[in-house]
């Protein structure tokens, strides 16, 4: 029983060779039936195990052996799984949802002629995910940490004769790798504590580390680095909506659903060494409300479907680490499951869209699809309630949790949160609004084509839109009734001490916040029908600065980029070839006595001489001792 | 005698080939058979065959010198790491080649130098082999190159190495005369008794050719033109197989020899390492010229190999092992893979390339495996090695791994940038001249990009291979 673990990464890797190799010989039709066949057989499994074993994680996870990976000396690192309430929550987020995107992709990617080679790579996704989830040390998980990364990278440039798109998928890999390179730094630092990377043992010995040591501050920095990285916190966030490039199921499964709360997974995955570092915590928990703040401040002047999502859930990521550094752990994986499901419907749903739109993203020149498109407009409306927070919509349980976690602890920090939260509902909205609502803006020609998306694309959406609706009873507030999922999980974090009036009063305030947002929203969007104006126009400068993005990517170029090429060029034109090279030359020139040897070296017979000259010394010193 | 046949064997036949050979023979076909007959004969040294494993000859007894060989676990890697190459190496000519007899016979000529220097257990043979293995290469990199300068780069290369071999000479005897005998046992009782002013100048001299020979910064300048310049088999010899020598030179013949002088010298040289890797991994970027680029990454990954011997852990000597075995596979792959850019399209500058992946997509998924076994992805065969060597670095020092550690990303820019260059973006009309792979040339790039999955996802039998003769060396 316990083996079957093992099946749930290899059946999408198979589906990954098969359909790595059949390529071009296979028809679309059995493409996506592997694909989908193989994802929706680890989806089986997972649940089998889930309802069989779950009564059992309480007392000890279950782990599965596969071979010996690393093994010398003192260092041993297994091939091995490891199944618990944790990874099992995962294993259900990422098949369920990646099983659901792929369907959707049938649909989707039907026109592409690489159909094989995008569902080849998104099953080697699944893959990777699934071995970050199901690791049982650090190294394995770092496979499918840095596997999630490339096909995040193949994934972006699918499309790869666009070299704009090829770029952002460079900048993903790259700025993913920067956080890695912390990542590689906290697993040396807990193989010299620790003398293992196997979690258990880890775990076992950092208890016996003392609160705040600098071991344990540094070494949980460091992990937090890496997942900045993986999870798009500041200040590596900003290859996120570059990343937009990519096909839009893939925005939905990897950008949205699963990779990037990778970095929230990790962070519970190891919270009993952050719990023995308070001001890794506090940074934690800072940083988190910050990239929640600004990428909510982008995403209300963008105009690009895709790129109000992509600063969303950033801002939604941002959200999640709020909670991690007030120790709420589950909290935080619960946002991560709430937030796969609305976010995976809203990327889908505005693929639906841009489907219907023929690749048009500008939301400027859409309007009224709500008559065209009933079922995608259904749907996307309910993944903004639930983005929202509007009750009972899961993201309204999810996001009060961290909410009341951030009131307790730090109310400045709840404060933000808010303020946020406001945001989001305003973004969000003004998103649905300029999109669905109104008359449509563009050609008449565009118009013509307008329809709803196929089965396959629509059941997807409707399937997720029940789960953004309902997910949230797994996690009800104490003053509803009893939280399923921390019990599940059983993560040993901070507790809520608040009274059940003030839950509901924090409740009402959030509620009121979020109406205020939506209200202004149809406001200005509805009632005036205001259509944002084109880029040329000129604007107020906190307008131009949130529509530019605070200009980060600019700051970075100038700071970092552009600095670091210069110096190579100095380091190449100066330093190798007029440095090291000409003084490697010159004291040859000056052994040989010629003073200007490489001259002489032109005419070819002096080389030969010289040639001769060195091999006649060598067979002297032969001969000397032979 | 089997060790000994082993290793005569491709000089016979070489020698034999050049001297009889003429154009009309088929001389890359029988040079590739010997090759392969050597590769499978090689394995049975890794199996429980009852085949002997180590030769002593009398050779000059008035000064203890003998002809003696020996293969441990280590050599037995660098055996196969060797006879592995060479079949790939010989496969990826060009049939046509004028006096192609004499190149597959120098060819030969060289793996046998190469192998003597992986078995040599006697400090003086151990020089012979490795001056024996330079003489080849001179003639294989400059007379079968097109290049205009290849002629003055290649001399520069030969005088610069056989400099810093004579220093090692110079240690040899040193230490041969001084203990009375040139074996191994002796040279490392005689180093280990010396007192340590002694030890650092011996080290000086041993360390000077390794370096060149890697090449570590600042004794690096020959490489980059050298492997332009060179043939393509020259450069994947050189690359892929050569540098080795100065690896494993620091591993059998350094480190154990004087421990007094390496110690000494120990901050020095992995400061020099960490400088090399965070340089060369910076001008590599700025490269043009794929097959330059290429070459500085190799300057890297070497001085990544070498810091992590000098920081002298059980992680930086199993890492070295294993990155050395990755990285001989991988540079001849990603020099094979610029050898068939430069033949079908003419150009190596990556600005006037692109959109090839949709021209040839076979080519592109083993190009990708390549770079993704070069940037240490993991379960690839970059990967364990990798970690090993950066943890064997942070062992000595947190900031010598972070800076150290930079060619994690340094390493993804610049392959990245060369793939995309290459082979993303639109067709032009000099890069659509590119076809997909041929089935010969499938043979040769198909199975080391599987090299590259397999020992990512189990190097076991790799580290159980040298783990002993590892612990040997550092004296555990």
């Amino acid at each position: 029983m316990n083996n079957l673990i093992v099946l749930i990464p290899l059946l999408p890797l198979l589906g990954f060779i098969i359909n790595g190799i059949g390529n071009k010989k296979l028809s679309n039709g059995v493409i996506s039936t592997i694909a989908s066949g193989a994802i929706f057989g680890s989806f089986v499994i997972s649940v089998v195990l889930f309802f069989t074993l779950r009564h059992s994680f309480e007392q000890a996870p279950i782990v599965v052996h596969l071979f010996n990976w690393i093994d010398f000396g003192n260092f041993h690192v297994p091939m091995a799984f490891q199944l618990d309430a944790l990874s099992s929550l995962m294993l259900l987020i990422i098949t369920g949802v990646g099983f659901l995107i792929h369907i959707f992709s049938t649909g989707y990617m039907s026109h592409e002629t690489d159909f094989a080679r995008y569902f080849a790579y998104l099953n080697l996704f699944c893959f990777s995910m699934l071995m970050l989830v199901l690791a049982n040390n650090f190294l394995v998980m770092f496979i499918g940490w840095e596997g999630v990364g490339l096909c995040s990278y193949l994934l972006i440039g699918f499309w790869f004769t666009n070299k704009e798109y090829t770029a952002a998928a460079r900048k993903a890999f790259v700025m993913n790798r920067i956080g890695d390179l912390a990542f590689i730094g906290a697993l040396f630092m807990m193989y010299q504590n620790f003398g293992s990377l196997e979690y258990e043992q880890v775990f076992k010995v950092a208890r016996t580390f003392s609160v705040d040591s600098h071991t344990m501050t540094i070494i949980t920095v460091l992990l937090f680095i890496g997942a900045t990285g993986k999870s798009a916190q500041i200040p590596l966030y900003t290859w996120l909506p570059d990343a937009m490039a990519g096909p839009t199921p893939v925005s939905a499964l990897i950008h949205a659903a699963t990779m990037v709360t990778a970095g929230i997974f990790m962070i519970v995955r190891s919270h009993v060494l952050f719990n023995l570092a308070p001001w890794t915590m506090d940074l934690i928990a800072v940083v988190g409300v910050l990239t929640a703040i600004v990428a909510a401040a982008i995403a209300i002047t963008q105009n690009d479907i895709k790129k109000v999502l992509a600063y969303s859930t950033v801002s939604q990521l941002g959200f999640m680490f709020l909670a991690l550094g007030l120790g709420a752990y589950s909290a935080a994986m619960f946002h991560v499951m709430t937030h796969a499901f609305f976010k995976a419907l809203l990327f889908l749903g505005s693929g639906s869209v841009i489907h219907a739109c023929s690749g048009n993203q500008d939301i400027r020149t859409m309007g009224g699809l709500k008559k065209h498109m009933p079922i995608t407009h259904a749907t996307f409306l309910v993944g903004c309630l639930a983005i929202a927070g509007i009750p009972f919509f899961s993201g309204f349980f999810s996001k009060d949790e961290i909410l009341a976690f951030a009131f307790d602890q730090q109310p400045i920090l709840w404060i933000v949160a808010a303020i946020t939260a406001g945001l989001t509902a305003f973004y969000m909205f003004r998103l649905y609004f300029l999109t669905f609502r109104g008359t449509f803006r563009g050609t008449h020609e565009q118009e013509y084509h307008l329809h709803e998306s196929p089965v396959s694309m629509t059941v997807p959406l409707i399937i997720l839109a029940i789960l953004a609706s309902l997910a949230g009873f797994l996690g009800l507030p104490h003053v509803m009734g009893h939280n399923i999922l921390e019990h599940f999980l059983s993560v040993n974090g901070n507790v809520l001490n608040l009274s059940s009036g003030a839950e509901v009063a924090l409740m009402v305030v959030s509620v009121s916040i979020a109406t205020i947002g939506i209200f202004i929203a149809y406001y200005l969007y509805v009632k005036r029908s205001m259509v944002p104006e084109a880029d040329a126009t000129p604007k107020a400068m906190t307008y131009r600065w949130s529509q530019n993005k605070f200009y980060v990517d600019e700051l970075y170029d100038y700071l970092i980029l552009k600095p670091i090429h210069f110096i190579s060029k100095i380091m190449y034109s100066g330093i190798e070839l007029l440095g090291i090279d000409a003084l490697v030359n010159g004291s040859g020139n000056m052994v040989t006595g010629t003073g200007n040897t490489i001259k002489y070296l032109q005419y070819g017979k002096t080389s030969y001489y010289l040639f001769a000259m060195i091999i006649f010394i060598v067979v002297i010193l032969f001969s000397l001792f032979i | 005698m089997f060790l000994l046949t082993l290793i005569l064997v491709p000089l016979v036949a070489g020698v034999l080939l050049s001297l009889l050979g003429n154009d009309k023979l088929p001389s890359q076909r029988i040079a590739l058979i010997v090759s392969i007959a050597v590769f499978i004969a090689s394995l049975g040294l890794l199996g429980n065959f009852g085949l002997d494993q180590s030769t002593t000859l009398n050779w000059i007894p008035a000064l203890n010198i003998h002809f003696s060989l020996a293969a441990d676990g280590l050599s037995k890697l660098m055996i196969v790491l060797t006879t592995l190459l060479v079949p790939f190496i010989i496969a990826t000519g060009n049939s046509q080649n004028k006096n192609n007899h004499v190149l597959y016979g120098l060819i030969l000529m060289m793996q046998t130098g190469l192998l003597g220097v992986f078995t040599a257990s006697d400090g003086f043979l151990f020089y012979v082999f490795w001056e024996l293995a330079l003489i080849p290469i001179y003639f294989i990199a400059a007379f079968w190159s097109k290049d205009q300068n290849r002629i003055n780069i290649t001399l520069k290369f030969f005088i610069y190495t056989i400099f810093g071999s004579l220093f090692m000479l110079v240690a040899i005897i040193y230490l041969g005369l001084k203990g009375d005998s040139f074996s191994i046992e002796a040279i490392y009782a005689t180093g280990k008794a010396l007192p340590a002013a002694t030890q650092s100048w011996v080290f000086w001299c041993l360390f000077i050719a390794f370096a060149i020979k890697m090449p570590i910064f600042p004794f690096h300048t020959w490489q980059p033109n050298t492997y332009v310049a060179s043939s393509t088999q020259g450069t994947m010899l050189l690359s892929g197989i050569m540098l080795k020598m100065g690896i494993y030179g620091c591993m059998r013949w350094l480190l154990p020899v004087v421990p007094l002088g390496v110690k000494e010298w120990q901050t020095l040289v992995i400061v020099l390492c960490v400088i090399g890797i965070v340089y060369t991994s910076l001008i590599a970027m700025v490269q043009t010229d794929i097959k330059r680029m290429t070459a500085y990454s190799s300057i890297a990954h070497v001085g990544l190999i070498a810091a992590g011997i000098f920081a002298q852990t059980p992680e930086g000597m199993m890492g070295a092992s294993l990155q050395m075995l990755a990285h001989g596979i991988n540079v001849v792959a990603l020099f094979y893979i610029v050898a068939l850019i430069a033949r079908r399209t003419g150009t190596r500058t990556m600005a006037d390339l692109g959109g090839i992946a949709q021209q040839a997509p076979k080519f592109a998924t083993l190009f990708m495996v390549v770079m993704l076994g070069t940037i240490a992805l993991p379960l690839t065969n970059g990967f364990v090695g990798e970690f090993l060597l950066l943890s064997a670095v942070f062992s000595f020092s947190g900031v010598a791994m972070a800076f150290a550690g930079l060619t994690i990303i340094f390493g993804a820019i610049y392959m990245i940038n060369a793939y995309r260059a290459v082979m993303y973006g639109e067709l032009n009309p000099i890069s659509s001249k590119f076809t997909d792979l041929t089935t010969a040339e499938l043979m040769v790039l198909a199975p080391l990009a599987t090299l590259v999955i397999v020992l990512g996802v189990y190097p076991s039998p790799v580290i159980h291979l040298v783990e002993p003769a590892l612990k040997g060396l550092l004296g555990v």
